[in-house]
């Protein structure tokens, strides 16, 4: 039954595709049904995940699809339907947020159909990686993803940036994938079989299989966009269409640490200690320079992808704990650290979701993405404001939000480390929690800078200052949908921490330690008095506290409020291009933060005269880079083609040197066969 | 009953605020040859704002009038998590000391908010410092609490302050890294010098009056009593968590008067041991910020390192 709801999901995001191209050519055919199929694509991967999660069991199927002799394998156990869980919810809400925000693309029959196309098969692919049971199901499944997104990216190519970003995007897509095949390669060579089974059943010797360790997270990591292989999240993100991009940030990443903890927790037969310090580091750069990157951007795009960066690096980090706590035989506190982890990628799933499809909205009603053009939102879209604060709130892990609880059990975890015996583990784990409480601190910084400035403050361009309400029900619905969902889960963190227990469960063979109590009102993850929060009480002392001296203070009616105008300090003419903007928001944290950057400042003032005094006309330029760009892939971008340079030397464009080399390499061959 | 005395040992709390930010004015005062004024002082101010008409600009948005309400009702929640005359009282069970620095988050991320709601250069300006300030000074807070909560092996604040209790008068090199720490992140969160002056409105220096220029009548009240709650719980915080005896135990009378009466004169010789710092030391640059909170970092981090190598039992 629940595999039934599984297939229909995947079924029903292919039909969407294929109503797309019916339209094409029959174009009585209603275009709305490919959202309609979408949506209920997404319902049914609601439906699949949480009745797994419910009734946790592994259901296996063989499909026999692919090649005659190899079926497919399928396997639905409860880590494949949390990862469903999410994408569903995402699909969801993205179907009822497309139809009034593509219908600019609705208009031209054939980008339509590309961009609906694709997005069904995207989907359709994301599902069947978490379906798979084995390499060979997974890597089609993996390639239909990344190729059908690589589609999505190159969707609006008629500008050459986004040319190139869709081609930095497809190029470490395949890197990423080669280095998949070859891990699952190494893992296979010591197994009988591609069969997921075989792969845990297989006896590796601990130097191959920390190499096949090495691979996959290289290879996950190029699609989570770890540091330094995240570079194509920030040049694909803001290309892609904002839902599009929702649904890569929000889930397609997720997907890609579904992998990552597939891979080494369940298909690789033991885990070592050193990988979780490997995976705590990456993790940890990653958190620290995502954040510190985002905190720069002016895109609204660009500046959540890194936040993405910022998010994967969370995670990897809580993973690595894990990983570390399992080989100790810490299975318990294991489990803390999986929980933590898996319960951020919900909620990062959640809140990013909710803050592209807020920046599509603004783009949708503005048709700017610089937040220096943007400004007093607030007033002409409140509704599209309020969501978009809950979005703010979550991600910048605010108490009464999803995203501190998540937080919260990190510290939690990481405060555990005293029952560890490795004198580096016990301190190495700590520093690590301060620079998770920095990023922390930094990502509400960036976030009060975002909401700030889009939607605070007086309109600094033509465009923010006409800007309208959104009208459509569907298209508010969506992100309100997700918006709900933030702070539900941040009143109500148990109700999901008891399925994600679940997960853990049948993954790591043990649930949290027995003290714990994970109650409705109450979530105590080790001990009640080690720790406990409880957010519905907080959130009832809140709204005592607030009316309470809400009514004290309003009850005198001769202390209404009086509207006046700003006071400009007596000289007059307040501009709007006297507010602070992005640049000058970040200005401290960047002289303070300024090695992490390659920062090109320059100030050109021209004078009136030459005393040097009399300033005409001031020019400030702010360019700010990635290390990695600079450090990493120019150096072998510089390689690859002096390297093609030198085997170009072989092309002289003479057909009789090419049949000489086509001669040469059969008699190379049949030598090597004869031997 | 347990929560009748949480509820009413939080009001006292919120009460006493004023009192003891009065206090602090008194001791500076003093120390600066300067005719004090009466104790009382802030709470006259509070109610004169609050009678005021305010004044909002054109350009400000709901969120201008929300945020003051919501700055205090964190304030007020983080001084129901804080142990403040009795501990094990069940409204410390409710939220941790990781909780406690995410209220003081909450109220920040709204205050600079605010700050940015008006569109004046000050408000943007306070914001963006108050924020870079805040995300140096959160780690090297949570680095010394941790220290703390990992000899305690708990995060409960009550919990940790019944373990030091318990274990006695120990000299631990941890603790003592992390209270210069936490000392230090205190005058920098609170808005003192050398960091910040409350006393001052000069552009070129002021961070908190920045963000706030913009209000007025009771928001501004509310503002005021939310920065006085803070620097009262964090002086709450390090003479409880360092300095824990004398505080109540059991819920009796005589206990609970005792308690108040201990904690009263910690505060007085932590404000007055506050006062002789803030009249030695100069304000310094704002591009000096990061290196005294850096020095507050490191202290947590040697605090921890001190209890991982030095005190472990392992």
């Amino acid at each position: 039954m629940i595999l039934f709801l599984a297939y229909s999901a995947i079924l029903l995001s292919f039909a969407s595709g294929g109503v797309a191209i019916a339209h094409l050519y029959k174009p009585e055919v209603n275009k709305q049904l490919v959202f309609w199929l979408l949506g209920a694509s997404g319902l049914m991967a609601i439906f699949a995940g949480l009745g797994e999660l419910i009734y946790p069991e592994i259901r296996l199927d063989t499909l026999s699809l692919g090649l005659p002799w190899i079926p497919w394998h399928v396997h639905f156990d409860s880590l494949s339907a949390f990862f469903f869980l999410i994408i569903g919810i995402a699909v969801f809400a993205v179907s009822l947020y497309a139809p009034h925000y593509t219908h600019h693309e609705q208009k031209d029959a054939e980008g339509f159909a590309v961009l609906s196309l694709f997005t069904g098969l995207f989907v359709a692919g994301m599902m069947l990686v978490l379906l798979a049971d084995d390499a060979f199901m997974f890597m089609i499944a993996w390639e239909l993803m990344s190729v059908a997104s690589y589609f999505l990216v190159a969707f609006q190519h008629e500008n050459a940036a986004n040319r190139r970003a869709a081609f930095l995007y497809l190029l470490m897509a395949e890197v990423g994938a080669l280095l998949i095949i070859l891990a699952f390669g190494v893992v296979a060579s010591f197994a009988d079989g591609f069969t997921f089974d075989a792969l845990r059943a297989s006896t590796i010797p601990t130097s191959w299989m920390s190499i096949a360790f090495v691979l996959a997270l290289m290879g996950f990591g190029m699609k989570a966009g770890l540091v330094p292989i995240h570079v194509w999240l920030p040049e694909a993100h803001p290309v892609a269409p904002s839902h599009i991009s929702a649904l890569m940030s929000g889930v397609m990443l997720k997907v890609a640490l579904y992998g990552l903890i597939r891979f080494c927790f369940d298909l690789l037969p033991e885990v070592h200690w050193q990988w979780g310090v490997v995976l705590l580091i990456v993790g940890t750069i990653s958190a620290l320079s995502g954040i510190l990157y985002a905190m720069m951007q002016q895109n609204l795009k660009r500046l959540l992808a890194y936040s993405s960066v910022e998010n994967i690096g969370i995670i990897v980090m809580v993973l690595g704990l894990s990983m570390i706590f399992l080989a100790n035989d810490h299975e318990e506190l294991a489990v803390l650290a999986l929980l933590a982890a898996l319960f951020h990628a919900f909620n990062h799933a959640l809140f990013k979701n909710l803050l592209f499809l807020g920046a599509g909205m603004i783009h949708h009603q503005t048709h700017e993405l610089n937040i220096d053009m943007l400004g007093g939102l607030i007033k002409r879209m409140p509704k599209t404001s309020v969501i978009f604060l809950v979005g703010c709130m979550s991600i910048s892990s605010l108490p009464l939000f999803n995203g501190f609880v998540s937080e919260w059990l990190a510290f939690q975890t990481a405060l555990q480390v005293d029952v560890l015996d490795n004198g580096v583990l016990r301190s190495l784990i700590p520093v690590s929690a301060a620079a998770l409480a920095l990023t922390a601190a930094l990502a509400a910084a960036c976030f009060v800078k975002v909401f700030g400035l889009i939607f605070l403050g007086v309109p600094r361009s033509r465009h923010a200052e006409k800007a309208k309400e959104i009208e459509d029900k569907g298209m508010l619905a969506a992100p309100a949908m997700l918006a709900f969902l933030c702070f539900f889960f941040g009143i109500f963190p148990s109700s999901i921490l008891h399925l994600i227990d679940n997960v853990a469960k049948q993954l790591l063979g043990s649930t949290l330690p027995p003290q714990s109590s994970l109650s409705l009102f109450e979530i105590a993850p080790v001990a009640m008095q080690h720790a406990s929060y409880s957010a519905p009480l907080i959130l009832i002392g809140a709204a005592i506290a607030a009316g309470v001296c809400f009514w004290l203070l309003t009850r005198n009616s001769e202390t209404t409020m009086r509207i006046a105008p700003t006071w400009d300090c007596g000289f007059g003419g307040l501009t709007p291009r006297m507010q602070y903007t992005s640049s000058a928001f970040t200005m401290p944290l960047r002289r303070i933060f300024s090695a992490a950057f390659l920062i090109d400042e320059k100030v050109e003032k021209t004078m009136r005269d030459d005393t040097k005094l009399n300033v005409a006309d001031v020019r400030y330029t702010l360019h700010i880079q990635d290390h990695c760009w600079v450090r990493v892939y120019q150096p072998i971008e510089r390689g690859v083609n002096v390297v093609a340079k030198q085997v170009g030397r072989i092309q002289t464009g003479n057909i009789r040197t090419y049949l000489g080399y086509s001669l040469a390499t059969l008699i190379l061959l049949l030598w090597v066969v004869s031997l | 009953m347990n929560w009748l005395i949480a509820i009413l040992q939080t009001a006292l709390f919120v009460a006493l605020a004023p009192l003891l930010a009065g206090f602090m004015k008194f001791c500076k005062c003093r120390l600066q040859n300067r005719r004090a004024p009466s104790l009382l002082q802030p709470y006259r101010d509070l109610l004169k704002l609050t009678r005021k008409q305010p004044v909002i600009s054109e350009d400000a948005s709901w969120l201008f009038c929300a945020a003051p309400y919501i700055i205090f009702t964190a304030m007020v929640l983080a001084a129901s998590v804080v142990p403040f005359i009795a501990v094990d009282l069940p409204t410390s069970a409710e939220a941790d000391v990781i909780v406690l620095v995410g209220f003081f988050a909450f109220a920040r991320f709204f205050l600079a908010l605010a700050g940015l709601d008006i569109g004046t250069a000050f408000g943007g300006m306070g914001s963006s410092r108050e924020m870079t300030i805040s995300s140096l000074a959160e780690p090297a807070m949570l680095m010394a609490v941790f220290t703390l909560t990992m000899t305690a092996s708990t995060t409960n604040l009550s919990g940790a302050i019944e373990h030091v209790l318990n274990e006695g008068l120990i000299l631990r090199p941890s603790f003592v890294f992390a209270l210069f720490a936490l000392l230090l992140v205190a005058v920098a969160e609170t808005g003192r010098i050398p960091v910040d002056n409350p006393t001052t409105h000069l552009e070129l220096t002021m961070i908190h009056e920045a963000m706030i220029l913009e209000y007025s009548g009771r928001h501004l009240a509310l503002i005021e009593w939310a920065s006085q709650l803070k620097f009262m719980l964090y002086g709450v915080l390090i003479s409880n968590i360092f300095f824990p005896w004398g505080i109540a135990e059991s819920f009796g009378l005589s206990a609970l008067g005792y308690g108040l009466l201990v904690i009263s004169g910690k505060l007085i010789l932590l404000c007055i041991f506050l006062a002789f710092a803030e009249t030695a030391v100069a304000k310094m640059r704002l591009f000096r910020v990061q290196e005294y909170l850096g020095f507050a970092y490191l202290l947590g981090l040697l605090g921890m390192l001190s209890h991982i190598i030095l005190e472990s039992t392992r």
